[in-house]
């Protein structure tokens, strides 16, 4: 274990900088958002998480797949995957590593690998950064996470007021090193560093009670409790956009005269249009039946399928819902039922 | 049509295979199926060798269909793979792709995704008695199934083979041609049935779940399959009960709008299957466990 002290990460993220492309929390209109890193200057570490989901350095928002070319009768296309970037995503939060971990069960499952996705992310560098202050809204104990979880970093940062703690956790996170100027941490340090993981993790007020909720959804498919839920969801689709683990999206193709390309974008499936078949028919032709989608694939059928939840406990939808259903209520409920 | 970077001539040195990029195929027969003009089949040809050594199909799969610059729609391939290097696509006008496609003519390409999804138990069905109920456009993939088990190599593993089959309209029926050379043989049972005839018609009139109470064919050591509108499933389904069929060997196939076809778009799960990958073809007994969502 290192320590990094505080005046010393400028020219160590100007070292990253000189090899790779770096992502990480930035200031954007007001909120956190993650975006390539230019100058460490840009850098806004003392964050608490951003809104929208670092998932879009893997999945990003819209995306082209390939593009096309038609010269008469001969049509050319060529593909858009990306090939031999190297990047680092600089300070990603606990909760959002494990997000990705879960995406790697969908995007890179045995039977289909999504080149697109796999490639962004094999060439990435994932450096988290501990939580010291979750918020209220936070829940990553229930699931599986923690403020302080390594799961699936590569190296990883706790503030410690003066510096940070640095471990390296991976052969890819070793590489970092090359440009570290920090000197090796003491026994001090690490004992700090624990008391603060300690204390964030019973600082995690929220609580869902995961135990069992698979097995009783799984009775639950047709019961009247969804006939309720649904009644104030506006079906705006924010939870989904903010959700570090949603995957859904839609492929579209996009033409210009003789050329063109197939984009993807993100979907969701609280819009009527996810499902809506040309015949006019819609398997899911209301708020009941794609609100239960959305908490039945989180809780039930990703379980099934992945044998996880998909939930991170990140807080995004609890936050940013404009009518308050809050998923932790709606857990509690489905308890009760 | 050259295409660059494909699953055939991938460039790439980690040598993952990207399954969204189509490969082409080539339009050389095209055939307007029923009267309306609203169905119509294509026979497609494979443009590059190694895409026709790699696409290995077995009936009730499907492809994503590709029209550069319209998109690309889920069709069930209609040709059974005893008749490769062809394959047959028989599509309804409906939507943005489906209209395009219809335009096509003999020489232009196409791009192609596939196969994807599961198949017809054809495995199961060895040394039994097969019952293919169908309706109106919905026989596609059942075309394939039963020119599969009529091959003659593949004939023998199958017992009685039994052929139900209704449209509103003579004019409607799908595959008249090999209706009517399925007509002659003496290994398959075939019921042509139209809601209401016409001057020329002088078959059997009456709707499908009718004709399967008055064929009644029996359930012992036998499988159904059923692929047709709902309101024709929902009627026959209780007759395939009359007559004892249990729920694990009635098999059918559903549609959904799908985007990926893989299982990772996200739209087209009814619990927690897939129709693209971990269907389309369900037996009664599965889809009675999932929530109703289709």
């Amino acid at each position: 274990m290192k320590k990094l002290p505080k005046e010393k990460v400028k020219p160590f993220v100007e070292k990253l900088l000189q090899d790779y492309e770096v992502l990480g929390p930035m200031e954007t209109a007001g909120f956190a958002s993650f975006g390539r890193i230019m100058s460490p200057g840009e850098l806004k570490l003392n964050y608490q998480n951003s809104k929208k989901t670092p998932k879009e350095a893997f999945f990003p928002q819209w995306e082209v797949m390939f593009r096309y070319r038609s010269t008469g009768q001969s049509v050319e296309v060529k593909s858009a995957e990306d090939t031999g970037r190297r990047r680092i995503l600089f300070g990603i939060r606990p909760c959002d590593i494990r997000a990705a971990l879960l995406l790697d069960l969908v995007f890179d499952s045995l039977d289909f690998k999504d080149p697109y996705y796999i490639n962004k992310r094999k060439g990435t560098i994932v450096v988290g950064l501990g939580c010291n202050h979750p918020a209220s809204t936070c829940f990553c104990t229930s699931v599986n996470g923690g403020p302080f979880s390594r799961e699936g970093a590569d190296f990883f940062m706790t503030d410690l007021g003066d510096g940070y703690l640095v471990e390296v956790l991976s052969q890819k996170g070793r590489k970092l090193l090359r440009g570290f100027d920090g000197k090796e941490a003491s026994e001090e340090d690490k004992e700090r560093a624990k008391a603060i993981a300690d204390s964030a993790t019973r600082g995690i007020s929220s609580v869902i009670e995961a135990d069992g909720l698979m097995e009783k959804l799984e009775k639950l498919t047709e019961a009247p409790f969804w006939d309720f839920l649904h009644e104030k969801c506006l079906g705006c689709g924010i939870c989904t956009y903010l959700c570090p683990t949603c995957h859904c999206f839609d492929m579209a193709d996009e033409a210009f005269d003789l050329k063109g390309q197939r984009v993807r974008c993100w979907d969701s499936c609280l819009f009527p249009l996810f499902t809506l078949e040309t015949s006019g028919h819609n398997p899911r032709p209301t708020g009941r039946e794609r609100i239960r989608q959305r908490i039945m694939h989180k809780f039930n059928y990703f379980f099934y399928t992945h044998k996880a939840i998909a939930c991170v406990g990140c807080g995004r939808c609890i936050i940013h819902c404009p009518v308050n259903l809050d998923i932790r209520r709606v857990i509690d409920d489905i308890h009760r039922e | 049509m050259t295409f660059i970077g494909n699953n055939a001539a991938s460039n790439s040195h980690e040598s993952l295979r990207n399954p969204y990029l189509p490969f082409p195929m080539r339009v050389e027969r095209t055939f307007v199926e029923t009267s309306d003009r609203m169905l119509k089949s294509f026979d497609l040809a494979f443009v590059d060798k190694v895409d026709e050594a790699a696409f290995r199909f077995r009936p009730g799969q499907f492809c994503e269909v590709s029209l550069f610059g319209k998109g690309e729609a889920p069709l069930g391939i209609a040709s059974s793979p005893t008749e490769k290097p062809l394959l047959k696509f028989t599509v309804n006008r409906a939507g943005v792709v489906t209209r395009a496609l219809h335009h096509l003519e003999e020489g232009d390409e196409v791009g192609i995704r596939g196969p994807l999804g599961n198949s017809y138990p054809v495995d199961r069905f060895q040394g039994k008695n097969v019952v293919i109920i169908g309706g109106g456009f919905a026989f596609t993939t059942l075309r394939s199934l039963v020119v599969f088990m009529l091959d003659h190599e593949n004939r023998k593993k199958f017992k009685e083979i039994t052929v139900i089959y209704g449209a509103r309209a003579p004019g409607l029926l799908l595959y008249k041609e090999e209706l009517a050379q399925w007509e002659k043989r003496e290994d398959v049972n075939l019921y042509v049935t139209v809601d209401k005839g016409d001057e020329g018609w002088n078959g059997r009139e009456g709707f499908v779940p009718t004709v399967v109470e008055e064929v009644g064919p029996s359930s012992e050591n036998a499988y159904a399959v059923i692929c047709g509108p709902p309101i024709m499933i929902k009627f026959t389904f209780p007759k395939l009960a009359d007559l004892a069929f249990p729920r694990e060997r009635i098999y059918t196939a559903l549609e959904r709008r799908m985007k990926c076809g893989m299982g990772k778009c996200g739209r087209c799960n009814i619990g927690p299957l897939y129709v693209c990958k971990d269907g389309p073809v369900f037996s009664y007994a599965q889809l009675e466990e999932l929530p109703k969502d289709y």
